[in-house]
């Protein structure tokens, strides 16, 4: 596509960038088909080729955001539907972070957006001041209704999505390394992030116990914490940049000590996969982390993708359980993992079903389902009746954002890959399954037969 | 590009457009109109991004009714209407004038009906083509016309445009598998044209309806066949080291009497880049590559497949491989479907549409070389050999004036080149802005006012898709002409 930037305006090295970016794109709109919001509003500026194109004058013009620029790519769920779509390739993760920015810089917001952005980054990152919002979260529910009424249906969705009793604490608290008992096949690093340590904390267990299960030390490092994506899609790219840091520094302390080579960092939410994976263009600019950001983005592995390459050998436990799988956007599009985490789940027993219109997002998004309530809740129920429809006993998603989601409207449990995965191979039930544990039975482990046994004297 | 000019906005119009703003939100909702002008702009373009004007407005009807209220109005008001589908059409079909309202159905995308025994689906016509096949696939059946835009583009726009597809050519384009029609006139009128059964009462107004390029009126819902599936399908490649020997590989089939359902044509440049987004495992090293489809019975596909290589044999083919499996078999249409929308990686191209008789391929083909080669552009083929629709794809640099006006001169010597061999001058994307001005290459002039008489039957005022399909002389004629009448 044509483009009319001055050179002036090139000599902006970001604006380099995002020129090249949009010089891809041949205006083809095949890509409207598949995003979330198009289809649900039918309108091009809510289509991935209409913001790019609503970006592409913002950013030609040099001109502040306006609200209407800001409105179409605040609704965008960087879901990275489009990217699969895209013959062209077409890098639209790149240029709407771009834009988020410029945006963030430029524009303006209502006081209330802006209290919410706040609040939501100075928050969720850190655990502890996560739980104890979450723990104050049910004093909020009678007012739901009102806070609606006065126009504060952000902060309303926030309330709502509280879990109504926080899960316990998680076993293995961080940091330090969960020995295997086995003999040591892998050594590997995993973020122990920040939500969803206080959401799910079952997830960090499953994935632990899973690992070293199978011969794998699993190092929770010292230092490392939130990666960053949260800050990064609410358009704040410094506050980014430092989680990230901090977590390189982290790493790399890990990945130096001598002889003990670190074969990959393991993420259990794909949403903070994707941004792990992406840590090496994040930091480019940053002389002292650009070299070992690259290298961590190339060890980054979601968990699914590491247990894929890696012989688990047979399950333990053996189940007549029907899983529907629910391909998180960050994995299936972001990632590029499809059917890595259905092979995974199919090994292990269970009996998978796909669930009609798995491209299309479940609206949780990071922290669209607080900022965009109305198309989040279209979309959950969108994917809440696409689930239904193919009968599930559970439904078995890789992001921790999803299960929250989904989890508000479902009316089968909804866990994550990897603790049925782990359940499989001998962990324990995961929490909400109880019910289902009867459905599952041990395999019977060959009793050792000796050669007498088959050959009578 | 040198472009071919547009029509001077009716300035009186323009200086009205506040109010005729007003009307449109007082008929649809603010939700339904989009006046500001970064929305504006982006709908100022389809996929022909040579051509860009934002117009006066966007609005986003749900249903037939509120189309009929639109036209109604803006027929009263005198303002001119551009209908528009997805965008995606590459001869500037859709877009608009800046004294226009763009009326857009992307929210009509419901399916109103379907009746499997009688094997018909009706639709609202904003849903798009694939979906159409979505949602009868469950019971094995699919709408036929399968353009490589068929994951986006819409009904209304296929119909406009009469649109075609790698498997039209043994299930025939868009106006051999629709059965009715609900268009909007623009004076606001409803009419239904046939219906759910094989042939029309009167005259056959279908067949002139569809192809009618969005200006005889608004198509709202349309009842279309739909086919039963073949139990199985399987597609062969065949690799050749000269575009002639491909060429005439193709001729050879049809001529056998086979008819596969598809017979799709890439060349070197073409492949290169549709294997990098499929991986579909095509043939790197042939100069040209033929993928043969054939359907039916395990037996019977393989019967048509012997057939076909042994053809292929007489022209000293350098690959024979055929699909080895489903999952092989969608990788290997995926890469050719996919094949414009990923030359975007390479390059800006402008994509060509012509179709000639079949036995002058080769010829045709070497002297699209010669033509890209003296303008000092490269140039990649994609096409619908079975039925000789051509698709050169002109590669060029968009931000570069120069280079862009030379593709749009090739591009003029090779639509031309089509004519004078026998042809004509699109295959399945319509005139549109782009071959607007090469009509009279085609058509006489008696031809011609034949042409805009009809228009006139149907939209007295001109109103509907200003500036497109006919040379813009000829049209301010006809229009001036009309307005007489009227006056
Ligand atoms: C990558 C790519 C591949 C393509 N491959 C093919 C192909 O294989 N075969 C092929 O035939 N075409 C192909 N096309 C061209 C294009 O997709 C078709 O012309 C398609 O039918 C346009 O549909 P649309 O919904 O995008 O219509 P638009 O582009 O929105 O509009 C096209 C025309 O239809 C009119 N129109 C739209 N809706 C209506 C309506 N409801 N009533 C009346 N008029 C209406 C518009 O005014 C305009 O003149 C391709 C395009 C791209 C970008
Ligand atoms: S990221 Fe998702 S929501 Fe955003 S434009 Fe792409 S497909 Fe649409
Ligand atoms: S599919 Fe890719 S090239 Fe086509 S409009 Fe969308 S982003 Fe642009």
């Amino acid at each position: 596509m044509q483009t009319n930037f001055s050179q002036k305006q090139l000599s902006n090295e970001r604006i380099a960038e995002a020129e090249a970016i949009l010089r891809r794109c041949v205006h083809c709109g095949l890509c409207t088909a598949t995003c979330p919001t198009y289809v649900l509003t039918g309108d091009e500026r809510d289509s991935p080729r209409g913001r790019i194109y609503l970006i592409k004058d913002m950013l030609e013009d040099s001109a502040p955001a306006s609200p209407e620029v800001q409105h179409h790519v605040d609704r965008c769920l960087s879901c990275l539907s489009c990217m699969s779509t895209c013959p062209s390739g077409v890098d639209y993760m790149h240029l709407v972070d771009f834009a988020r920015e410029y945006i963030e810089q430029t524009g303006t917001r209502p006081w209330k957006e802006r209290a919410m952005r706040r609040l939501l980054s100075e928050v969720v990152p850190h655990p502890d001041r996560f739980r104890f919002a979450l723990k104050l979260a049910p004093l909020g529910r009678p007012w739901v209704k009102l806070l609606r009424r006065f126009g504060f249906d952000q902060a309303a969705a926030l309330i709502e999505l509280a879990p109504a009793v926080l899960p316990p604490s998680p076993k293995y608290e961080g940091p330090g390394v969960a020995a295997t008992e086995d003999e040591r096949r892998a050594r590997v690093i995993m973020l122990a992030g920040c939500a969803q340590q206080v959401l799910r904390p079952g997830i960090n267990d499953s994935t632990i116990r899973l690992l070293a299960r199978h011969g794998v030390d699993v190092i929770v490092a010292a230092g490392a914490g939130c990666c960053g994506a949260l800050t990064y899609h609410l358009g704040n790219e410094a506050g980014a940049i430092e989680f990230a840091k901090r977590n390189v520094d982290a790493w790399w302390k890990e990945i130096e000590k001598d002889g003990e080579p670190v074969d990959a960092i393991i993420v259990n939410a794909s949403g903070c996969g994707t941004t792990v994976k992406d840590y090496g263009h994040l930091l480019r600019n940053e002389p002292d982390y650009a070299d070992r950001a690259a290298r961590i983005s190339e060890l980054a592995r979601d968990v699914s993708e590491f247990i894929g390459k890696y012989d688990l050998g047979a399950p333990r436990r053996w189940s007549s359980l029907r899983v529907a799988y629910h391909s998180a956007c960050s994995l299936q599009h972001g990632q590029q993992i499809k059917e890595v985490p259905r092979e995974l789940l199919v090994k292990a027993g269970f009996s998978v079903v796909n669930i009609p219109e798995a491209h299309i997002c479940c609206g949780s998004a990071g922290t669209y389902n607080i900022m965009q309530p109305e198309i989040s809740s279209q979309l959950r129920d969108r994917k809440t009746k696409n689930i239904k429809r193919v009968k599930p006993d559970v439904v078995a998603a890789g992001n921790i954002g999803c299960i929250t989601q989904l989890s508000t409207s479902l009316d089968v449990p909804i866990v994550h890959t990897v603790e049925l995965l782990d359940w499989a191979f001998g962990g324990p039930v995961p929490l909400g399954l109880e019910g289902l544990s009867k459905f599952v039975s041990d395999v019977p482990e060959p009793t050792k037969r000796r050669v007498n046994d088959f050959i009578h004297a | 590009m040198t472009l071919s000019r547009m029509p001077e906005p009716d300035r009186t119009v323009l200086d009205r457009s506040e109010t005729i703003i007003g009307e449109l939100v007082a008929l649809l909702g603010a939700d339904g109109v989009i006046s500001r002008e970064e929305g504006r702009r982006a709908f100022e373009a389809d996929a022909l991004t040579a051509y860009r004007q934002p117009p006066l407005a966007v609005a986003l009807p749900r249903t037939t009714e509120d189309v009929s209220k639109l036209l109604k109005y803006c027929r009263q008001a005198g303002v001119k209407v551009v209908p528009r589908g997805a965008g995606t059409s590459l001869c500037g079909g859709a877009t608009p004038t800046a004294d226009s309202i763009v009326i857009g159905t992307s929210r009509m995308n419901s399916v109103l009906e379907t009746d499997f025994v009688n094997r018909t689906i009706t639709v609202q016509t904003g849903i798009t083509n694939l979906a159409i096949t979505d949602a009868v696939s469950a019971e094995g059946f699919f709408y036929a016309p399968d353009p490589s835009s068929q994951l986006a583009c819409t009904l209304g726009g296929n119909l406009a445009m009469n649109s075609g597809g790698a498997h039209c050519l043994k299930y025939g384009v868009t106006t051999n598998n629709v059965l009715g029609l609900k268009m909007v006139l623009m004076d606001g009128e409803i009419v239904e044209i046939n219906g759910p059964y094989l042939d029309s009462g009167g005259y056959d107004f279908m067949a002139l309806v569809i192809g009618s390029e969005g200006q005889f009126g608004i198509i709202t819902e349309a009842t279309l066949k739909i086919i039963p599936r073949m139990p199985f399908a399987r597609p062969v490649m065949l690799g050749f080291s000269s575009c002639e020997a491909a060429g005439q590989c193709v001729a050879a089939i049809i001529g056998s009497g086979i008819i596969p359902v598809a017979i799709e044509y890439m060349d070197k440049p073409a492949i290169a880049v549709a294997e990098a987004f499929a991986k579909a495992g095509y043939p790197l090293d042939v100069e040209a590559l033929l993928i043969v489809e054939v359907e039916g019975f395990e037996d019977e596909i393989e019967r048509l497949l012997r057939a076909i290589t042994d053809i292929a044999l007489n022209f000293d083919p350098q690959v024979i491989e055929a699909s080895t499996s489903t999952e092989h078999s969608e990788r290997i249409w995926k890469g050719r479907k996919a094949a414009f929308g990923a030359m975007g990686r390479i390059s800006d191209y402008y994509c060509m549409d012509g179709t000639i008789p079949l036995a002058r391929l080769p010829e045709v083909l070497s002297r699209i070389g010669e033509i890209c080669a003296e303008k000092r552009l490269k140039v990649a083929n994609v096409f619908h050999a079975g039925d000789g629709n051509l698709h050169p794809l002109i590669l060029f640099n968009a931000n570069d004036p120069d280079e862009a006006i030379r593709a749009e001169q090739a591009g003029a010597e090779i639509l031309k080149l089509c004519v004078a061999v026998g042809g004509c001058l699109t295959g399945e994307h319509g005139v549109g802005i782009e071959k607007r001005d090469l009509m009279d290459i085609q058509f006489s002039p008696s031809d011609l006012a034949v042409q805009m008489r009809i228009k006139s039957i149907f939209d007295p005022h001109w109103l509907l898709n200003p500036g497109k399909v006919f040379p813009l002389p000829a049209q301010e004629l006809s229009e001036q002409s009309a307005a007489d009448r009227a006056a």
